[in-house]
């Protein structure tokens, strides 16, 4: 308990590399939508490759 | 279309409508407060649906002249990836709803066509598991096809506008375009439905696919 005072205490309205925590910290928020975003599309992406790769293989087996 | 520059140009529009759609200025009403920011989300899963069942609907004719069992897959193919976008749709409306009309579901005229068409596009999906035979299968499934999706369309458009309807560009309500879809709502609003419209089609191209390479296995 002691300590977490100390440490609000040390907030003394210096900004310091703040630029995650600003606006509510919305960035945070922003930062994970496109994680997800990336992470799903890279997906799809690799769904595609695959595919890519079945079709050649029927289409040289014929 | 099987060229990879359009599905880059999708999975880039669909990013930046997040960092965009989230970050830059909106214009301040009551009400709606920040949620206004949901149009960049909910708004361009319809679209995508309805592009999405357009391609189904063109198919569908095309596949009663040429008899082809390509057209037919992708017909279908086309509404299992639309009726996904317009479950989204659904689900983030009522939720959107929930927290400007007061209930997820309020049984506005809106809310309620728009989970008729879709259950519109289940009943078709469901009538061409109910028949057997290849031919028989696509000739009536396309002709219910046709059918739905000016049903579609009139509920969606027509009708939501002769009631009274919480939804906005209903019964009365301005839609957002007409008061406050300024110009920085534009900037992300048109390239997020473009965004969704084009990973839309990719999810549709790999199911017809899939789909494609399933059917030559079992013909060999």
């Amino acid at each position: 308990m002691m300590t977490v005072q100390q440490l609000f205490a040390q907030d003394n309205g210096v900004e310091m590399a703040d630029s995650l925590r600003s606006n509510g910290k919305i960035y945070v928020v922003v930062i994970c939508i496109v994680i997800i975003l990336l992470g799903l599309l890279a997906y799809l992406f690799s769904i595609d490759k695959r595919l890519k790769k079945i079709e050649k293989e029927s289409q040289t087996d014929k | 279309m099987n060229k990879t520059w359009w599905k880059i140009l999708g999975s880039v529009l669909v990013i930046y409508t997040a960092i965009a759609g989230l970050l830059l200025g909106v214009p301040h009403l009551p009400i709606l407060n920040e949620t206004i920011r949901n149009l960049y989300f909910h708004v361009p899963m319809w679209f995508a649906m309805i592009v999405l069942f357009s391609i189904s609907v063109f198919y569908s004719i095309k596949s009663l002249s040429t008899k082809s069992e390509i057209d037919d897959i992708k017909a279908v193919e086309s509404v299992n990836a639309g009726i996904v976008f317009g479950i989204l749709g659904l689900v983030t409306g009522a939720i959107w709803a929930k927290y400007t009309w007061g209930q997820f579901w309020s049984f506005d005229p809106k809310q309620n066509f728009a989970a008729i068409s879709i259950l519109l596009y289940f009943a078709y999906l469901i009538l061409r598991n109910a028949i057997d035979e290849e031919q028989k299968r696509a000739k009536i499934s396309a002709i219910y096809n046709i059918f739905a999706f000016p049903m579609m369309v009139v509920l969606l458009f027509v009708l939501p506008r002769l009631k009274d309807s919480l939804h906005p560009g209903n019964g009365g309500n301005p839609g957002f375009n007409s008061y406050d879809l300024d110009s920085r709502m534009r900037m992300v609003f048109y390239p997020a439905c473009l965004g969704w419209i084009l990973i839309g089609y990719w999810v549709y191209t790999i199911r017809f696919r899939l789909r494609s390479l399933e059917n030559k296995q079992q013909h060999n």
